[in-house]
């Protein structure tokens, strides 16, 4: 077996292999979205199946949907509980990571091992109980409802618990000299040194109310209430509708601005999957 | 007034009385109150809906009303219960199939996208899309391609490979493979992320050594990177585990509410919200199915725990 470099038409050789492997992975990949999005642009007139590209590309069935079904208050409604969950999970996160990743105070570990323990419970296997918890609390059918149980994740809590651990000495320092209380060291030194996890945990949070099915379907009864997937849902299966280009424009309208978010902020969305699984 | 100590002086002062103190405990309870809502949140919708659903398991309770002491007749029933066993039957063989192709494709796929090479970046950013698809729409889009009418089975009919629709969304057991390919779809790239980060640690300099000694690469690949991986195969088996124990959403976009024909594709979690939601809901059964389901999940998250403790000794 030869040692030295391979002769470069070897090299050549593994590299188009290479290249031709990643295309092919390209096309499992993406193939089932740009055949859902190449449906979604074809015209009234054409058949779906009338060669690969649509012969009368057209925005229509995007208006379509828009208007035989409520989709722009379903996002309404999908914002409001992606806001709110958002910010409730940037503030609370936040304290509690500072407050787990201070040393010094009786009960950090008891506390810390109790988060942990939570995550153990797969959400599946307490989501009756949390239904007649909310219930209880008489927020069934309701957006905060939707929201409450997810106000604040542990994993978040985890996410800034290490990045405040990660934070370098000389910022703790100049927090002690500045002899500033601890809430406003917390606001105006320790926060402003994290911002990376800030994004990751403002991204997670945001991707989550956006994406979320089981928890929804649960608490939410009345159309008017629903968020974004559950109004999929019933496009999906309303056999008023029965044209895939409506639901396929559905769809994309669902995707999309995530995919914008994502190509925008990638690394953050990179950060967050190491950062939240591995760390905790 | 009396002058103040020069600037130095006065750190210095202040440094002791911090140290002394440390950095937040002034107050014992000022970490509580920075962790009070977060303490709260997870009491009300993670400590409390556990230690209910234990109490529960043991009621009749339903849906509308409170039960009685009933001991562990539902676990009884349960184990008696032909959907039950279909139900962990599904959820069972959905772990056994889906987790390891999540083990090692991602892998694989980590492999490909490592190299350094023009628009390399642009194929990781790919192959990651569908995991920022939500289920629901990762559902639809997989739908329309498997459907009686949808892209492969005209492709196959126009291609003569078969003469009537593959029934693949129709017929039970095709809508749990279905299903599953379209969890393996999704978590290609979740995973491939985490491989990325760990053959990153990946030692260059034994690889080169091997590589003058003669090793190719897939010998390299086999000696040198897959035993410096195997943490994190052992931890992408373990999580990939648990999430298969938890589908729900793909099965219902697929197959429809009833999950399937006759319920035949049904996972545990698509019993649990069954017989415990709606007029006729049975909270006592449905959350003792719950916590064969916790335990369920328990039992590998364990076994994940215990290979990977074995592996650093």
């Amino acid at each position: 077996m030869s040692t030295a470099p391979r002769p470069a038409p070897r090299r050549r050789l593994v590299l188009a292999a290479r290249y031709a492997t990643l295309v092919l992975m390209l096309v499992v990949m993406l193939g089932p979205i740009v055949w859902q999005f190449l449906t979604s642009i074809r015209g009234r007139t054409e058949n779906v199946y009338d060669g690969l590209l649509p012969s009368h590309p057209t925005l229509d069935n995007y208006v379509r949907v828009a208007e035989s079904f409520p989709l722009l208050q379903y996002v309404g409604n999908t914002l409001i509980v992606a806001a709110l969950a958002v910010t409730s999970n940037l503030l609370f996160a936040a304290m509690g990571g500072y407050a787990l990743s201070r040393a010094g105070w009786k009960g950090r570990k008891t506390v810390f091992t109790v988060l942990v323990a939570t995550l153990m419970f797969p959400f599946e296997s307490v989501m009756i109980s949390m239904f007649l918890t909310v219930r209880g609390m008489g927020l069934v059918d309701t957006l905060i409802g939707v929201w409450l149980p997810g106000a604040v994740s542990v994993l978040n809590i985890m996410v800034m618990r290490a990045a405040f651990l990660a934070v370098p000495r000389e910022v703790e320092e100049a927090a002690v000299l500045d002899g500033a209380n601890e809430w406003t060291r917390f606001t105006r030194v320790f926060l402003p040194a994290v911002k990376g996890a800030l994004a990751v945990v403002c991204i997670t949070s945001f991707m989550g109310a956006w994406d979320d099915f089981l928890w929804p379907l649960l608490v939410l009864t009345d159309s008017d209430h629903y968020t974004l997937q559950l109004g999929l849902k019933t496009l999906a299966g309303a056999t008023t509708v029965n044209d895939q280009r409506l639901i396929a424009a559905g769809a994309m309208a669902a995707l999309l601005p995530m995919m914008l978010l994502f190509f925008a902020l990638q690394r953050y969305f990179f950060k967050g999957v190491g950062e939240g699984a591995v760390k905790t | 007034m009396t002058p103040a100590p020069a600037g130095p002086a006065r750190k210095a002062a202040r440094r002791a009385t911090e140290t002394e103190t440390g950095l937040v405990h002034r107050n014992w309870w000022t970490p509580y109150l920075f962790l009070a809502p977060g303490l709260v949140m997870v009491a009300l919708f993670s400590l409390w809906p556990f230690v209910n659903t234990v109490v529960l398991s043991l009621t009749d309770a339903q849906i509308l009303r409170g039960g009685g002491f009933v001991g562990l007749d539902n676990y009884t029933r349960a184990f008696a219960d032909p959907d039950f066993w279909v139900a962990t039957g599904n959820s069972v063989l959905y772990l056994v199939v889906v987790v390891p192709c999540l083990v090692l494709l991602p892998l694989a796929l980590a492999v490909l996208v490592q190299a350094k090479i023009p628009g390399i970046g642009f194929f990781r950013s790919a192959f990651y899309t569908p995991v920022i698809a939500s289920a629901v729409v990762v559902g639809l889009i997989w739908q329309w391609v498997l459907r009686s009418d949808g892209l492969v089975n005209t492709v196959f009919q126009k291609l003569r490979i078969v003469s009537e629709p593959v029934p693949f969304l129709t017929d039970s057991t095709m809508l749990l493979v279905s299903a599953m390919i379209v969890t393996v779809w999704k978590g290609l790239g979740y995973y491939m992320v985490f491989y990325l980060a760990a053959l990153g640690n990946v030692s260059v300099s034994l690889h080169e050594a091997a590589a003058i000694d003669g090793a190719g690469a897939l010998r390299r690949f086999f000696s040198i990177t897959i035993p410096q991986v195997k943490p994190m195969m052992l931890l992408v088996g373990t999580l990939s585990a648990i999430s298969a124990l938890r589908v729900f959403t793909e099965i219902y976009i697929l197959g429809g509410e009833s999950g399937g024909p006759g319920g035949g594709a049904r996972t545990l979690p698509f019993l649990i919200r069954q017989v415990g939601l709606g007029f006729a809901g049975e909270t006592g059964y449905a959350s003792a199915v719950s916590i064969l389901l916790f335990l369920l999940t328990l039992v590998f998250s364990l076994l994940g725990r215990r290979l990977s403790k074995g592996d650093e000794s």
